[in-house]
């Protein structure tokens, strides 16, 4: 039996704590799986006792309030820069742990060489990385990682892919570096789904402890808001076109420059 | 007395940071500030110390920003384009109050330029260059010597302020070797950055620190700026540097930073055995750019002459100082060419009409 509380002179086993998150509504739109990241994050932050000996940095785009989230000592990126902000502060705090939040636009877009570069040089990082396929902050835009035929924005008539190249699939990019020491692609669309992504979760935030390079955790997620589609039906269209492009499923679990 | 060494300006201002503690780099080659990087890559490493040649300029001040934001003594060096690159970096630096030195080894430009010394990133330096309204305290060596002794006073004006600070060097300072001493009594003044650096110091402080530049409300922005703004203002009060030479008995006054002061002040002392009394005001910094004294001069010659290796930029600032009460002239040279003395005496002589 672990931790337990007394309440009315009874005796209760503690089977789940809210994680430690600071007291701040999240502003995500409903039926998103950013908070679920952010909650998971925590959740590991709390269970492995390390408030203070991790890092992290937030994005431009919708995790740009992250450090608003969870509760440990943040950064705030400019928009792409956040592994090079990650590379800085693990450079000078070598003993933490340090990860960064960043989504399609900022990663695969403007940040890609930041990204590329952390993970070729094994940084002792973790990027989690929310793939939805869309620029989902300033309204629903075509991304690098935007579904070939898929209607943003940006992209009225669907992506052409003559026009804009195939979607980016940065993990399978990521996998091919020395640096990477584990690459994986998860999801958060059902329980079942969500417990693997914590494991996902932890495997990384132990890496970036114990200094084993890399870890690239995408997060294969939704935008209703950004896909004009009710948060029901932004599942359906997660489940059938987003998972068929990036399959899920560990791409790469051992590495690191030695 | 310290032992001296003969070096390059780029080598002296690298030695001297690490002499003054420094515990991280992140750079990125370009001609004509690559030694100092070279320098930092063979020592930084065999001390232990962070250091990193990045993919970019970009991704060099970005760096900075996340290990500046650790509280760390941190650095990086560029020429002209690179720092037109590392711009973006710098506002959201300034904004979040990051302490940092940042290195500008002029060279000529716009564009791709040319690889000589300029003075053409006046205005970037010291009227913004980024985005927003925020400054950089900018420290104007003129020598080899001083490419080093800058750079202890950078670290620890930008500790004092928590804001960035800029050394406004050139192509010539940092190419030429010079004799150097470095100082033997340095003392790192304390500085405990756990109130506002991401160091892991919840536990400690009670709460976690958000080491941002976003405040989307209007108020709390404006807010932000005030408070910029009265940081900005004691700076202009405590921090302004100059050198004056034969100023007292000048009737006309020239005004020169860097390498354009050192050709200056000798071109007063060859004016000077010409009969004209000319002096010279050398602001050492450029912001808070010392605009009482060259004000109060103004009261006392018949006229200033600014000199730049630039078309004209520093003069609007002299210009300023004076309020239109006596005439203010530029001399200057771009594309990389050095002053010459004699076109300065002889722009000397025609102002004070002999």
């Amino acid at each position: 039996m672990g931790e337990t509380i007394t309440k009315n002179g009874q005796e209760f086993e503690v089977v789940w704590k809210k994680p430690n998150l600071q007291p701040k509504d999240m502003h995500y739109c409903p039926g998103c799986a950013h908070g679920t990241l952010e909650k998971l994050i925590q959740e590991v932050i709390d269970e492995k006792g390390i408030q203070d000996q991790i890092i992290g940095v937030a994005p431009v785009g919708c995790a740009v309030f992250a450090y608003d989230y969870i509760n440990c000592d943040m950064q705030e990126a400019a928009h792409g820069r956040a592994c090079a902000l990650a590379t800085g502060i693990s450079r000078v705090l070598p003993n933490h742990a340090v990860f960064t939040i960043q989504g399609d636009g900022d990663l695969a877009s403007i940040g890609l060489a930041e990204t590329l570069h952390a993970c070729n040089r094994g940084e002792n990082i973790v990027i989690f990385f929310y793939n939805n396929a869309i620029y989902g902050m300033t309204g629903g835009q075509m991304a690098p990682t935007t579904l070939p035929g898929q209607v943003t924005s940006s992209s009225p008539d669907g992506r052409n892919c003559k026009l804009s190249g195939m979607p980016l699939k940065v993990a399978d990019i990521v996998k091919e570096f020395d640096g990477t020491c584990y690459v994986t692609r998860q999801a958060a669309n059902n329980a079942v789904n969500v417990r693997k992504l914590k494991k996902a979760v932890e495997k990384a935030i132990d890496n970036s402890l114990n200094k084993r390079g890399t870890s690239f955790v995408e997060l294969v997620g939704n935008c209703p808001s950004g896909w004009k589609l009710t948060p029901v039906d932004s599942y359906k269209w997660w489940e059938e076109n987003m998972m068929k492009f990036y399959p899920l499923g560990d791409i790469k679990t051992e590495g690191g420059i030695k | 007395m310290a032992e001296k060494y003969l070096m390059k300006g780029n080598e002296a201002l690298a030695e001297a940071a690490i002499r003054a503690g420094i515990d991280g780099y992140f750079g990125y080659p370009i001609t004509p500030q690559s030694e100092v990087l070279e320098y930092f890559s063979k020592w930084l490493p065999r001390k232990g110390i962070a250091y990193v040649q990045a993919e970019s300029e970009v991704s060099a001040i970005n760096m900075v920003y996340g290990a500046g934001g650790c509280g760390k003594r941190i650095m990086t060096t560029t020429s002209s384009p690179g720092f037109s690159l590392m711009q973006e970096g710098v506002s959201y630096i300034a904004c979040a109050q990051i302490p940092c030195v940042l290195v500008n080894v002029q060279r000529g430009g716009p564009g791709l330029g040319t690889i000589q010394p300029s003075q053409g990133d006046y205005f970037q330096a010291v009227k913004g260059g980024g985005h927003g309204d925020y400054r950089l305290i900018v420290l104007t060596p003129n020598s080899v010597q001083e490419q080093a002794d800058m750079v202890y006073k950078a670290f620890d004006l930008s500790e004092k302020y928590l804001n960035p600070v800029l050394i406004l060097s050139d192509g010539a300072l940092g190419q030429m070797m010079e004799a150097v001493e470095f100082k033997e009594d340095y003392v790192k003044p304390a500085f405990d950055p756990t109130a506002w650096a991401t160091v892991g110091g919840v536990a400690k402080r009670g709460k976690p620190v958000q080491l941002t530049s976003l405040f989307i409300e209007p108020e709390r922005m404006e807010a932000k700026n005030f408070e910029l703004q009265a940081k900005y203002k004691k700076i202009e009060e405590n921090e302004v540097d100059y050198e004056l030479y034969h100023m007292d008995d000048a009737e006309l006054g020239f005004i020169a930073y860097g390498l354009s002061s050192r050709i200056a002040k000798k071109a007063v002392d060859l004016a000077r055995e010409k009969g004209l009394k000319v002096g010279l005001i050398r602001p050492k910094t450029v912001w808070p750019f010392p605009t009482k004294i060259i004000k109060e001069y103004s009261k006392k010659v018949k006229a200033y002459l600014s000199i730049e290796m630039s078309v004209g930029q520093m003069i609007e600032d002299v210009k300023l100082a004076v309020e239109c009460k006596i005439p203010v002239e530029h001399y200057g040279k771009t594309g990389g060419i050095v002053l010459s003395t004699d076109e300065i005496i002889a722009k000397a002589k025609k102002m004070l009409g002999k």
